[in-house]
């Protein structure tokens, strides 16, 4: 039975757990990677954890969208869906100046990797 | 009319950033957010009158009803986080017409202001919305502002900078963001003081605990809390000087408004002081960051480099009163709010018109400067008395309760802390003054002169706004104590 109950643990909790992958591999791309680019795919799957934390718990099993009909009693939760459109469109936002702010120091230093861009300069 | 102030202090902004874009002509543009600035800022001070007749003024967003709709709830603290803000941007703008001029490139300049009332918008929307997801948005619509004025400055570093701050920003506001999913999914509920009744019986639980860290964690970096304040000094230090102005007056303080506002309203004085090790942690970090900073500070050779990282350390000593946590140290730190931004607001103003005229802000190159621009530099030295927090300063105020407030904890040692902190600023503080003032200028270098008059006379007024709020602590003092009464009473409510 302990086993079950484990199982059944780690099984219930699955979105869960590929959230918490998602965070962790997200910010472990964008500690360790100097390239700019990658540093920016890094914070995108970073914040798409956030879009599965919020919407997995609030999927109901079998029920529709919140549409009143008489032939369904059933409803997923709406609003963490909304929340999510406009945590996407500020992803989206953030990426698009990310990646333009990368095209800007490429023109300017001839390279994406920070360890250059730091390394060739005097910041005092 | 009056009623709907709270939506038309955020709403013009963001209308008038809009228009800005569209018309880009650069004087239009200055003129339309200087308005746009004044008319928030009025809004503000109506607010506050509003909130200390009459409580905490509730605005329901499209007539939703909280707290189902967005509501929007401003509290003493928020009206007096509001002010702050508005007064800030309104005096940047007055001040800053010529140093964008020399800054920042002409098609960009109507862009600039765009962004501008955008930034605006967005910290004026954190302080005044009651809604913990909301206050992401509008945290998003600041930052995504910030990262692209810091990157218009004409040093290339600039844009290092600024992606290095987007980078931490992101990460920090997405951290509280996950905080709000988890409280979200405990609670179910998105409206602050709703959400506070319904964690009040279930706190002990291990969701509200991950995400009152997270978005403890996730605040601090806005904040730049040592050892999360990485991305600060170079943001600063290669920003436009207008950018530094108001960023450095405004944009860690709004965070830190948030954290407060989560730490003493949501959570409650009982849970997230009593309860958790936040306060030793924050008053161990706040001890590094004073230290830190402002030892890194003595080692700058760009001005505004060492500025920056006098903020970290200024930080510093607005988080120890969230730590010292009794009324008189939550009051030093209010005040402190207050008055590093007036205070840093002045130096960094100071700064740009040594920019203007000079044309760097290196050390080596201040050498003699002080005698040929003398109300830059005499106003430096004011500057420097009051962030010393010499008797009759503004500094001297908030360091005088944040050291009772100790007291009253029977912290003696922490009292000693702040006074050795002080030692360290006059050595950098004194650093400037003493190139400035007693090296010779270099043969052959070109005459200087004071900035011209609206930057000079806008510096000079918060400089004298140092002397004065250091001896009438009527405004500071007042609103800060009101608001901390509220804030221990479980806050903001």
């Amino acid at each position: 039975m302990e086993g079950l109950n484990e199982l059944a643990f780690v099984l219930g909790g699955v979105n869960h757990w590929i959230t918490v992958f998602l965070i962790m591999a997200g910010l472990y791309i964008i500690v360790s990677r100097s390239n700019m680019i990658k540093k920016l795919v890094g914070l995108g799957i970073f914040q798409t954890s956030v879009y599965l934390l919020y919407v997995s718990p609030a999927k109901v099993i079998g029920g529709t969208a919140p549409i009143i009909d008489e032939a369904f009693t059933v409803y997923s939760n709406p609003l963490p869906h909304v929340l999510i459109l406009t945590a996407i469109v500020v992803g989206v936002a953030t990426l698009a100046l990310g990646l333009a702010i990368t095209v800007r120091i490429n023109e300017e230093y001839g390279s994406i990797e920070e360890d250059d861009i730091y390394q060739g300069e005097d910041w005092t | 009319m009056l009623d709907q102030f709270p939506a038309i202090v955020v709403a013009v902004p963001l209308i008038a950033s809009a228009i800005c874009a569209i018309i880009r002509h650069q004087t239009v543009c200055w003129l339309i957010a200087l308005i746009v600035c004044f008319i928030s800022f009025v809004g503000s001070v109506f607010i506050l009158g509003d909130v200390q007749s009459g409580g905490p003024v509730s605005y329901a967003m499209g007539g939703w009803a909280p707290p189902v709709g967005i509501e929007l709830r401003i509290d003493e603290l928020g009206a007096y986080v509001m002010i702050l803000v508005s007064l800030i941007a309104t005096a940047v703008l007055i001040y800053g017409r010529q140093s964008v001029k020399a800054e920042i490139r002409e098609d960009l300049r109507g862009y600039f202001y765009a962004m501008y009332l955008l930034c605006l918008c967005g910290l004026l929307g954190i302080v005044i919305t009651g809604d913990a997801f909301n206050a992401f948005v509008f945290m998003e619509i600041s930052s995504l502002a910030m990262y692209t004025l810091i990157a218009l400055g004409h040093d290339r570093r600039a844009l290092a900078a600024s992606f290095q701050y987007l980078i931490m920003g992101t990460v920090g506001a997405t951290m509280y963001v996950i905080g709000v999913g988890l409280l979200f999914t405990l609670t179910g509920t998105l409206n602050l003081v709703d959400m506070s009744d319904q964690l009040a019986p279930q706190l002990a639980s291990p969701a509200a605990i991950a995400g009152m860290a997270f978005i403890v964690v996730g605040l601090s970096l806005k904040v730049a809390l040592f050892p999360l304040h990485l991305w600060l000094p170079n943001a600063y230090a290669f920003a436009p000087s207008v950018v530094t102005s108001f960023l450095a007056a405004t944009a860690t303080k709004v965070s830190i408004y948030l954290l407060m506002r989560y730490l003493y309203s949501v959570f409650g004085f009982g849970f997230a002081i009593e309860q958790t090790p936040i306060p030793e942690m924050v008053l161990l970090l706040s001890v590094a960051a004073i230290f830190a900073g402002s030892f890194t500070a003595i080692f700058q050779e760009n001005v505004k480099r060492m500025l920056a990282y006098s903020s970290v350390a200024q930080i510093g000593y607005i988080t120890l009163g969230i730590a010292i946590a009794n009324a008189t140290g939550l009051t030093g730190s209010l005040v402190h709010i207050f008055n590093h931004a007036v205070m840093k607001g002045a130096l960094f103003m100071l700064i740009g018109g040594i920019a203007l005229q000079i044309g760097t802000v290196r050390l080596s190159d201040l050498a003699g400067a002080g005698r040929q621009m003398p109300l830059t530099f005499f106003g430096f030295v004011l500057g420097g008395f009051s962030m010393l927090g010499v008797p009759g300063t503004v500094g001297f105020v908030s360091k005088w309760y944040l050291a009772i407030g100790a007291l009253e904890n029977g912290w003696w040692w922490l009292v000693i802390l702040l006074m050795l902190s002080s030692l360290l600023v006059l050595v950098y503080m004194g650093r400037v003054i003493e190139i400035a003032f007693f090296r010779e200028r270099p043969a052959g270098a070109p005459v200087l002169s004071d900035p011209p008059k609206a930057m000079i006379m806008t510096s000079w007024v918060f400089i004298l706004a140092c002397i004065y709020l250091g001896f009438d602590t009527g405004f500071t003092v007042g609103v800060a104590q009101d608001a901390v009464s509220a804030l221990l009473a479980g806050g903001g409510r």
